[in-house]
């Protein structure tokens, strides 16, 4: 037998059960792969010691007829703000360097119950905020299709490890498109869930009224697939109360489009740049399998960004306020300091974008200034929130599609040193976290050989069908193979 | 000189198994440090809260019997402040800024002639517990002992509405009837009650007085405050608006650091808990309150033709007045009422080493009760107080052994 990487996880499991595939062998190919290419790539910041024998003890159960499970064997790469109970949770950043988690996250547990293996933890921007993982305290991954270029962020390890081969699937989070984002860099399939459908429990909190773990993976239905291990209701997380039972995700990846109605945003189908173009013949190539595409314009759009960033700030100030160096940290007597000292003196050592969020967020809730910052954020959300549930109702939609970021992926150092520019990268992102609805990055084309992926945004709660219309795109999508490493 | 006072008081809901957003004790009491804790309530990343159903039950119930309403919705806020003894460095509590959407707003309980009104009663976590210096350490150690943290805690805020001391202490003897009538606290139990006072005389400033966590206390410094305030005057001074905390040993009030009177607290919505609908299980919870105090004394004097004072003592006893309840006939009443009274609570009184220095009870118009604060906090200390009367259903005591605390069926309620 020799090792295929690129097995999708319905093929890999099937092989492992009926002993065509080797588990033990996959996982051994993959932590080859790993140990070749993630020098330069630097997808992953720890690895599991323990995947190996997991893989192995995962062929002996399926040699004995046991249920292996419908993951079974599949190497599954963890974001690293994603809790495991072998390893470190660190969220890239100096301040939980040494913290280990006594537990696993939700997520995780249930897709170990389903036969996935853990192989490691990936890069990822400083405890999720950035978009293009250089923010990461271990340093910068690289985009497998070009790695002078960033593999986009937060989840940006995850997605540079599926995109190379260096796992079956991963586990990204995302609060203002951090799936999304790196998923369209690297030319891989991120969907961010419905609010409240995967349980946040063991996602260590940023902008936690926002954000929600997700699947990226190399297609819709190995996303679909992973969604019916993880998603559903889960007692360790209130706000997961409504997601009712797992599964189902794959139910309606053959439907096709045939007479649905999708959104399309006129300013987000520019003909002067290439991805506007992509866009357009996204929209074409939908049309064209029986969609109607209509044109849609939401009023407030424009506000959104604005409001993530300030809610995502204030949520975050609170978030991390308990990292005070007390009980994680790094050695800092805390002797001789006034209270006030303590605490800025504790953060000094969180990376730039960390600080400047911490710092916006204990300005913007704060007496004097919520009225003009959180407050208004609050009420802007509900505004796009009412506006979007009234242009799906009355225009009769599906979904909305965009490109899922507007630019192609840049080079590394490009724009780090402007925040306001990387901020604009989350314009066609955040409504869907603002909103509460899935959204999905779907790769379709490249642009000067670069990834685009086009983004579906659906009905709360029906991320099924959402991944139908993932799937009838990823079909008319060209073929653009695999990086060549 | 008139005064205004208005307290702000902390009860630990003590009777329910587990904290209000993970499955550790709620009694924490007794416990080597740092044992009754896990990963939700030492803030670990990742972890949510999950709201105890129970714990907003019992604060209901408190609500409703201090003639609040109950809104349909209740939600939870952060109150983002740094502390050592705070594991997330935001305590999760409620607030009315944003409409009410406490667990109460808007009672009142008649205190003598006067309407003390109930502002606001809130459901939030107790955080850790501070050790300053030796006790278990060095001597200049400060050590933390999370036991304590996320335990249930139901803060009650009345208006400026007492008048004096002696007010004060009514109101808290009332208050303290009807917990323990609700069988949802164990007052007597070391902090499970505590108390601020906001003072002011005569439209001065006013002058907050936190941390007071005896029943005795509460009276003087409030007495102290007033005499404090009434000094400034006569000199011609101003009362600084402050916060002062009271010195148990020296029995005054001190000043504290003004920093911490105007910290700014950035409340912000807690997401991780969705608002929750209680207006179905309001009406339930009505339904199934115990008798109140005031409603039993009634019952007493109209129905059985109890002695006003009599009734009085009676009633307030919730275990005894249910003994009473279960054994009187249409004959026995006067009878069976001076043995319990007389007989009964009296053998017990005097078997039983009182503790002075908790809030094990308020001083009463009944001369019996009121022999019971003429101890004071210098004698004997707290034993082990089992087995009391004042811990008899509903409230039961822990035993030796510690063994867990089941709620007793006397006073559970049906919700849905």
């Amino acid at each position: 037998m020799t090792a295929n990487l690129a097995l999708g996880l319905a093929e890999y499991a099937e092989g492992v059960r009926s002993g065509d595939v080797s588990a033990e062998e996959q996982m051994a190919a993959t932590l080859e792969r790993i140990a070749r290419h993630d020098g330069v790539l630097h997808a992953y910041v720890s690895l599991d010691p323990g995947a190996l024998g997991e893989a192995a003890r995962v062929d002996r159960d399926a040699r004995a007829g046991r249920d292996v499970g419908p993951l079974a064997g599949a190497p599954l790469a963890v974001k690293d703000n994603i809790c495991v109970s072998r390893g470190p949770t660190t969220c890239c950043s100096r301040m939980l360097e040494s913290y280990r988690s006594p537990y696993d996250a939700t997520a995780v547990s249930r897709l170990r119950g389903a036969g996935a293996i853990v192989v490691g933890k990936t890069n990822m921007d400083e405890f999720a905020m950035g978009i293009t993982t250089e923010f990461s305290s271990f340093g910068p991954s690289r985009n497998p299709w070009d790695t002078d270029r960033v593999p986009g962020g937060s989840s940006g390890g995850s997605a540079v490890a599926v995109s190379a081969l260096e796992c079956a699937a991963a586990l990204g989070s995302d609060t203002g498109g951090s799936v999304r984002n790196p998923a369209s860099f690297c030319s891989i399939v991120g969907l961010k869930p419905t609010y409240g459908r995967v349980s946040r429990h063991g996602l260590v909190s940023y902008a936690n009224s926002i954000e929600q773990i997700g699947p990226m993976a190399r297609s819709v239905r190995d996303a679909a697939m992973m969604m019916d291990a993880m998603a559903g209701h889960d007692p360790m997380d209130d706000t997961t109360r409504r997601a009712g039972p797992a599964g189902g995700h794959t139910a309606h990846l053959r439907d096709g489009v045939e007479g649905l109605v999708v959104g399309v945003d006129a300013r987000e189908v520019d003909r002067s740049t290439c991805v506007g173009r992509a866009a357009r013949r996204a929209a074409g190539a939908l049309e064209s399998l029986g969609a109607s595409v209509v044109d849609v314009d939401l009023a407030h759009e424009g506000l959104s960004v604005a409001a993530y960033y300030v809610l995502t700030a204030a949520e975050a100030g609170s978030n991390l306020a308990r990292y005070d160096n007390i009980r994680y940290g790094y050695d800092m007597p805390p002797d001789g300091y006034e209270h006030g000292a303590y605490v800025t003196a504790a953060r000094s050592r969180l990376g730039p974008e960390v600080q400047r969020r911490m710092i916006l967020g204990g300005f913007v809730p704060s007496a004097g200034h919520a009225g003009r910052y959180y407050l208004k954020a609050l009420r802007a959300r509900d505004v796009l929130a009412s506006e979007a549930d009234s242009a799906f109702s009355s225009r009769g939609l599906a979904c909305m599609l965009s490109p899922t970021v507007p630019v192609p992926p840049f080079r590394v150092g490009e724009k780090i040193d402007d925040p306001v520019e990387l901020f604009r990268m989350d314009s066609n992102t955040v409504l869907a976290n603002l909103t509460g609805r899935p959204a999905v990055s779907v790769p379709f084309t490249l642009c000067d050989g670069l990834p685009v992926g086009m983004q579906l945004v659906g009905r709360a709660g029906e991320d099924a069908r959402l991944l139908g219309v993932a799937a009838a795109l990823e079909g008319a999508a060209d073929d653009m193979g695999v990086p060549a490493l | 000189m008139s005064a205004k006072i208005g307290l702000e008081i902390h009860c630990q809901l003590t009777t329910l198994n587990s904290k209000l957003f993970c499955a550790c004790r709620a009694d924490y009491r007794g416990m080597a440090p740092n044992t009754n804790v896990c990963a939700t309530c030492m803030g670990l990343p990742g972890t949510l809260p999950r709201l105890n159903g129970e714990a907003v039950r019992r604060a209901a119930a408190i609500a409703l019997s201090l003639g609040c309403e109950v809104p349909g919705t209740l939600r939870f806020f952060r109150k983002n402040y740094f502390y050592p003894d705070l594991p997330k460095n935001y305590q999760i509590t409620q607030l009315d800024l944003y409409g009410p959407s406490s667990v109460g707003h808007g009672g009142s309980v008649a205190v003598g002639d006067r309407t003390v009104s109930i502002e606001r009663v809130q459901l939030e976590e107790d955080p850790g517990r501070i050790v300053y210096g030796g006790e278990g350490g060095s001597a200049g150690d400060t050590l933390v002992d999370y036991n304590r943290a996320g335990t249930p805690l139901v803060e009650i805020v009345t208006g400026p509405d007492m008048r004096g001391a002696r007010e004060v202490r009514e109101f808290l003897g009332i208050l303290h009837d009807m917990l323990e009538n609700l069988g949802v606290s164990d007052t007597s139990l070391e902090g499970a009650m505590r108390a601020d006072a906001n003072v002011s005389i005569e439209g001065g400033n006013r002058v907050e007085i936190k941390n007071v966590t005896s029943f005795h206390d509460i009276g003087r410094a409030v007495e102290y405050e007033i005499a404090r305030q009434a000094g400034n005057v006569e000199h011609g001074l101003e009362t600084v608006q402050e916060t002062r905390q009271w010195d148990e040993r020296r029995r005054t009030t001190v000043g504290a650091r003004s920093k911490e009177a105007d910290q700014d607290y950035r409340y912000l919505i807690e997401h991780d808990i969705p608002p929750v609908g209680v207006s179905g299980a309001v009406a339930q919870i009505r339904a199934s309150l115990p008798e109140s105090i005031a409603s039993r004394r009634r019952r007493y004097a109209a129905e059985d033709g109890m002695q006003a004072q009599v009734a009085d003592v009676l009633s307030s006893e919730p275990h005894f007045a249910r003994l009473y309840d279960a054994a009187r006939t249409g004959e026995n009443s006067r009878e069976l009422a001076n043995i319990i009274t007389t007989d009964l609570m009296g053998l017990l009184e005097t078997r039983e080493a009182r503790d002075c220095s908790r809030w094990s009870g308020p001083a009463r118009r009944s001369p019996r009760r009121s022999t019971r604060w003429a101890c004071g906090p210098s004698m004997t200390p707290a034993r082990s107080r089992a087995p009391s009367r004042r811990s008899w259903p509903p409230t039961q005591r822990p035993s030796p052994t510690r063994a867990p605390r089941r709620r007793p069926s006397t006073t559970s309620w049906a919700w849905s």
